[in-house]
């Protein structure tokens, strides 16, 4: 018994070791180097007070928004499709749908640049029509169509996990009952899969909120919040709110990960 | 309560795309108010002619079903009207029973308050009131297959399809819930399809036995005839227990290594095969018998005793003897058949 225990005990060292020493010391030291110094914890309300900071956080969490509600609408829609209906090339096509998974963040901008850039693909067209020359790959939109990238194979392969289990006898129980395919949709299918889209719209939200690659190569002109991180350790040396701005970051993507557990069970990787 | 519709089966069959002949090219009428069982083993082609009958599956060019006299069989299952039960119950897990009893008729834009008043019905018919607000997975197996059947029911379907709805609970429940099934399906005189592989649970609920055997009918009957009058070996061993041996007919008997046995009208002659249900074989004293063996093995159910008889004929012989009857392995008996509890089987 005795044995055995120490056994249990000895397995956690390894993972002890290295959540101490790669992620509670740093933490921890996060804490203490924002609050430190004179300014202390109003740190934190400059996080609010300051337009910078402020502006940065609230559009990295608009932009967060609107990414997590778009991927959810494309990746759910493809992914109950993809799941339910099988066609020659179906493996192919779900294959190109999760190729972003591949490329890091600095290789989706420059994708995004090669498409809405001064020299990209749609200012091209746009002027061989005669209109103005367009470019929105160092804007918003420029942001929002990479993270919508990098986030639509995430939200497609959750879902499609789950609607690949969901049962097919509950679609002809309905269908017997008298349901056509709109109704099946909204009654049956769909709030079988709301932890899958709770699940996949938190990671997706999270992943948003701290993307940095995508944002390195595009957000020139934009401030979004790790940049801004970013910024603030490296060109004003200010360490201090940088480490104030890292532990803001890192609460608001881990309550709504803490939210989408609480509400959708299980099937959420992170938080607790 | 609605009693249902007559369902004709014109030349119905079944191939499914890689080639594979579920179903042969099959007739069959349904009468109003009728319960149908279709029993066999599992791909016999059962379980297609339902899903073909309930809209799920389409037959093959030339196939047609109809629902007293039309032609439904390009009518797509949410217009066909029918009621569906499932092995799986699937029963819809984000909502209530009274929601899931209830969903055919929110389809059916039927106000909530006559809905309300339909589902009560339903839950008092399938004795589960006090399950109304309940979750389905807070639910029995046995609860779960009554609210399937009340979901079913409730649309007042002019066909109730059952796909071996008891398949998937343990024995004792399977026989409560098979009697409670019987009764609600005779007080609805709803038209009925029950398909199962369980011939204890075709024989107690059908009205007539479909038995099927890879992919095309063997015979169709009343419990009783099929169960009596099996046409073939197959169906005799499927249902019941049965002894089918062979033997050589001659002059209105037939004999066997043990000795021989009357034969009933019309005689057969030369080498035939016959079956004889185990309880129909009564166990005497050797002396003055026509049959005779020895006792090679007993074993008491309680109500009866189950005994296995060797060198009456080429094959061992099951009997049945009353529970208080003193046989042990070894002993020489005497095998009594009356004539009309034999059947000569043609394959």
């Amino acid at each position: 018994m005795k044995s055995r225990q120490l056994f249990s005990l000895a397995c956690m060292v390894p993972a002890v070791i290295v959540i101490t020493a790669f992620f509670l010391i740093p933490a921890v030291q996060l804490l203490f180097i924002a609050s430190g110094g004179e300014a202390g914890l109003s740190r934190y309300l400059a996080v609010l007070t300051t337009p910078r900071y402020r502006d940065a956080l609230l559009s990295t969490v608009a932009l967060s928004m609107v990414v997590t509600a778009t991927t959810l609408l494309i990746g759910g829609i493809a992914g109950i499709f993809l799941a339910r209906n099988r066609f020659p090339g179906h493996g192919l096509l779900v294959a190109i749908l999760t190729f972003p998974l591949a490329f890091p963040g600095v290789v989706v901008g420059f994708m995004v640049i090669m498409l809405g850039g001064r020299l990209g693909l749609v200012g091209q067209i746009s002027e061989a029509l005669g209109a103005d020359r367009i470019v929105f790959a160092y804007s918003m939109t420029g942001l929002f169509v990479g993270y919508l990238y990098f986030s639509i194979p995430r939200v497609l392969l959750t879902v499609m996990g789950v609607a690949e289990t969901l049962d097919n006898r509950l679609i002809e129980a309905a269908r017997s009952l008298g349901a056509g395919p709109f109704a099946i949709q909204r009654d049956i299918v769909l709030p079988a899969l709301v932890p899958a889209f709770v699940a996949a719209g938190s990671i997706c939200f999270a992943t948003a909120m701290g993307a940095f690659g995508t944002a390195f190569t595009l957000a020139t002109r934009i401030n979004v919040l790790p940049m801004v991180i970013y910024q603030e350790f490296t060109e004003a040396a200010n360490l201090a709110m940088a480490a104030a701005l890292s532990v803001v970051l890192g609460l608001v993507a881990w309550a709504i990960l803490a939210l989408a557990r609480l509400r959708g069970g299980d099937n959420v990787a992170a938080a607790g | 309560m609605s009693t249902g519709v007559s369902v004709s089966l014109r030349a119905i069959a079944k191939t499914f795309p890689d080639g594979t002949r579920a179903l042969k090219p099959t007739d069959l009428t349904v009468a109003k108010g009728e319960t149908l069982v279709f029993l066999g083993p599992s791909g016999c082609g059962k379980t297609t002619c339902l899903r073909i009958v309930a809209g799920l599956e389409k037959p093959d060019a030339g196939g047609r079903v109809l629902f007293d006299g039309a032609d439904v069989t390009e009518t797509e299952i949410e217009h066909r009207n029918i009621g569906m039960v499932f092995q799986s119950y699937a029963l819809f897990p984000n909502m209530t029973v009274a929601e899931n009893i209830g969903y055919g008729l929110k389809i059916r834009k039927v106000p909530p308050a006559e809905r309300a008043k339909r589902v009560a019905e339903m839950l008092a018919l399938t004795g589960i009131e006090p399950l109304r607000d309940r979750r389905i997975d807070q639910l029995s197996g046995g609860q779960r297959q009554r609210v399937a059947l009340a979901r079913a029911v409730a649309i007042r379907p002019r066909v109730l399809l059952l796909d071996e709805p008891l398949t998937a609970l343990d024995a004792a429940l399977r026989d409560r819930l098979r009697t409670e099934l019987d009764q609600l399906l005779r007080s609805l005189g709803i038209t009925a399809i029950y398909v199962t592989h369980d011939q204890a649970e075709a024989m107690s609920l059908g009205d007539r036995i479909v038995v099927m055997k890879q992919g095309e009918i063997v015979q169709v009957g009343t419990p009783r005839e099929v169960y009596f009058e099996p046409n073939s070996r197959f169906v005799a061993e499927f249902i019941g227990a049965a002894n089918v041996i062979e033997g050589m007919a001659s002059e209105g008997s037939i004999r066997f290594p043990g000795g021989q046995l009357m034969l009933p009208e019309p005689p057969a002659e030369g080498r035939c095969t016959i079956m004889l249900r185990p309880e129909a074989i009564e166990i005497r004293a050797p002396a003055g018998e026509d049959w005779t063996g020895t006792v090679q093995g007993v074993s008491f159910l309680g109500d009866r005793q189950r005994v296995t008889i060797a060198g009456a004929a080429a094959e061992m012989i099951v009997a049945e003897a009353p529970n208080r009857t003193r046989l042990k392995t070894g002993d020489r008996v005497g095998l009594a058949v009356a004539p009309q509890a034999l059947r000569i089987l043609q394959d």
